[in-house]
């Protein structure tokens, strides 16, 4: 007995028309000056693309953000389909493995679907989401999407608590309720969402945490959830949340000796935005992590642990990605 | 591929055996029926299964050359877990007792005495460069999902690493993929996994079968029938986790699931 050997007759990326999406961009267009002085890390190879999609728009205003984005922060603006599209062309010859796309808000994006469709023509796809704004027909289209790629389509949704009272108080009122229902759906869709929550309890707390989200998600018909704790970083809005870093949160050049740095996102991504390309998503708000007006450019620079948050990463690894970072011993 | 790499005709590469040596000795009995010139393994001896150390009399008698995998890795250097990068307590939990008896005790294999270096070796299937490894040719435990790896990734791959057709294993489901143009045509296999079933409710497990001509390189996955109640008892005697022996008796994967794309994941049961 065999098994079809199935065969790609070419991965084609569909056209897009041109279509603008939004307005221009306030962020500074040059790269900053980055301290010379900062531990460097080499690009070993681009595995992971990531999109500012929709900029720092979002309907919520999240008071853990850590790049403070709401419905007034303009500071990125939406990418169009054309722009999304020119990165992936760039990316195939760059041998990328993996598309995410994060905000802002993501389906705020009115071209985000065509974008999706884009993307999965030619690989895997992960879309953050807050997941408050999926009705139905939205649900009903990323279903068909997935279904006719034989790429995988993911959703992150980010809900920060068990409760609404626990989500609320960082998400916003009402959002707890409108996420949970749409993973409901998104579960009924076939879809496996990976939640993504904030450590905002005691690490004790953990255990009785995880199995009251799993209770939680099994009463919306997600009965096989998977869960994705993220570490605070104490940058934009969470800064004022929580707290900024101690002085001592810093990556210096002894902490990097044997250190694996394929551990680290940027080892092996860039994000690209609007107004350039960025050397990881959590960075955004700083222009020295702008390493050019291209992917070209920026694939040649290599990364700079020069601001604090790259200490959250040092510590945990690649946290923006589904999986963690592998070390290879070998 | 050097010049000095062998160059068969016919050849059964099998993926991760995980201490299952009753499929083990049905794969390579199946192989031998077909008149392989060749038996190929692409690492991940030990872990999972019972009697880790049953498995390597069988390779060393039948001439199975082996690929380094990272559970062989880990074994070889004295690490103290499998390199698959768990993060989830209830994955890192079984990954644990899959490599150590007791918990935080030595290792369950000892390597059986097999030579120390593993190297990937080259194989011509025919006219074709073919390349063989565990995880990728860049890295031993790097997972290659069907699901999550674009063409143009191993297209990357074979350019970089000089090779038409690449096998690999590591994810332990099977899968295959052709692109190219005529004169460049390039073939990925992931020749699946001997040491459990492929997360689809059979409880056979699969090896690949390479055909080489002298302008291309068929594969065909084999389905292996073993004693699997017999190996399930073994587990059982040697009171290795019921969610094991789970996984052989239904097909289904039980365990280690955090790593799974989620097409893959929908695709099985837990």
């Amino acid at each position: 007995m065999t098994k079809a050997l199935p065969t790609h007759a070419g991965d084609t990326l569909a056209r897009s028309p041109d279509r603008v999406v939004g307005g221009r961009v306030v962020a500074d267009d040059a790269p900053g000056e980055v301290p010379e002085a900062a531990p460097a890390v080499p690009l070993r190879a681009l595995d992971q693309l990531w999109f500012q999609v929709s900029g720092t728009v979002c309907n919520l205003r999240c008071r853990h953000c850590f790049i403070s984005c709401s419905p007034e922060n303009h500071s990125f603006w939406f990418m169009t389909r054309a722009e999304v599209a020119e990165a992936l062309r760039e990316s195939v010859e760059l041998g990328v493995k993996e598309y995410y796309f994060t905000g802002g808000e993501p389906f705020m994006n009115r071209d985000m679907l065509g974008i999706l469709e884009d993307t999965l023509a030619l690989g895997p796809a992960t879309v953050l989401t807050n997941a408050t704004v999926l009705p139905q027909r939205t649900v009903d289209a990323l279903r068909e999407l997935s279904e006719s790629s034989s790429y995988t389509l993911e959703l992150r949704v980010s809900i920060d608590g068990v409760n609404a009272e626990m989500n609320d108080a960082i998400r916003g009122e009402g959002s707890f309720q409108r996420a949970v229902a749409a993973v409901g759906r998104l579960s009924a869709a076939g879809f496996l969402p990976i939640i993504t929550t904030m450590r905002t309890w005691d690490e004790a707390d953990t255990d009785s945490i995880l199995a009251a989200f799993r209770s939680l998600l099994a009463d919306v018909g997600y009965d096989r959830p998977r869960l994705k704790i993220l570490p605070p970083l104490h940058i934009g809005a969470e800064a004022d949340r929580s707290r900024g870093y101690d002085d001592f949160e810093r990556v210096t050049h002894d902490m990097m000796t044997e250190y694996p740095t394929e551990l680290l996102l940027c080892s092996s991504a860039r994000l690209v935005t609007a107004s350039g390309v960025w050397v990881c998503p959590i960075l955004l708000d700083d222009p020295s992590a702008k390493l050019g007006d291209t992917l070209g450019e920026a694939v040649e620079a290599p990364a700079r642990l020069h601001a604090q948050a790259c200490y959250t990463c040092w510590v945990n690894g690649a946290i923006c990605s589904n999986v963690p970072g592998f070390t290879d011993h070998s | 591929m050097s010049e000095s790499a062998p160059t068969y005709r016919r050849v059964a590469v099998f993926g991760g055996i995980y201490s299952n040596h009753l499929a083990l000795a049905a794969a390579i009995d199946d192989a031998r029926e077909r008149r392989v010139d060749a038996l190929l393994c692409l690492g991940d001896l030990g872990a999972f299964g019972p009697n880790p150390d049953k498995v390597f009399p069988l390779l060393r008698e039948h001439d199975v050359q082996v690929v380094r995998g990272n559970y062989d890795d880990s074994i070889a250097r004295g690490l103290d877990d499998c390199q698959c990068g768990y993060t989830d307590p209830r994955d890192n939990h079984y990954a644990r007792l899959s490599y150590h008896t007791p918990p935080g005790g030595p290792p369950r294999e000892t390597g059986g005495g097999l030579p120390g270096s593993l190297d990937p070796p080259g194989s011509g299937g025919g006219g074709r460069d073919v390349l063989a490894f565990h995880g990728s040719p860049r890295q031993t435990n790097e997972f290659l999902w069907e699901s999550t790896t674009p063409t143009h990734f191993l297209d990357k791959l074979a350019t970089d690493f000089g090779a038409d057709v690449l096998l690999g294993t590591h994810t332990g489901i099977h899968w295959a993929r052709r692109w190219g143009r005529p004169g460049l045509e390039r073939m990925y296999v992931n020749v699946g996994a001997l040491g459990r079933p492929a997360n689809d409710g059979r409880t056979e497990v699969w090896y690949a079968l390479l055909d080489g001509s002298d302008e291309d390189v068929d594969v065909e996955f084999v389905p292996v029938s073993y004693d699997h109640r017999a190996l399930a008892e073994e587990m059982r005697s040697e009171e290795l986790p019921e969610e094991f022996v789970e996984t052989i008796l239904t097909g289904w994967w039980t365990t280690c699931l955090e790593i799974l794309p989620g097409k893959e994941r929908a695709a099985g049961r837990f």
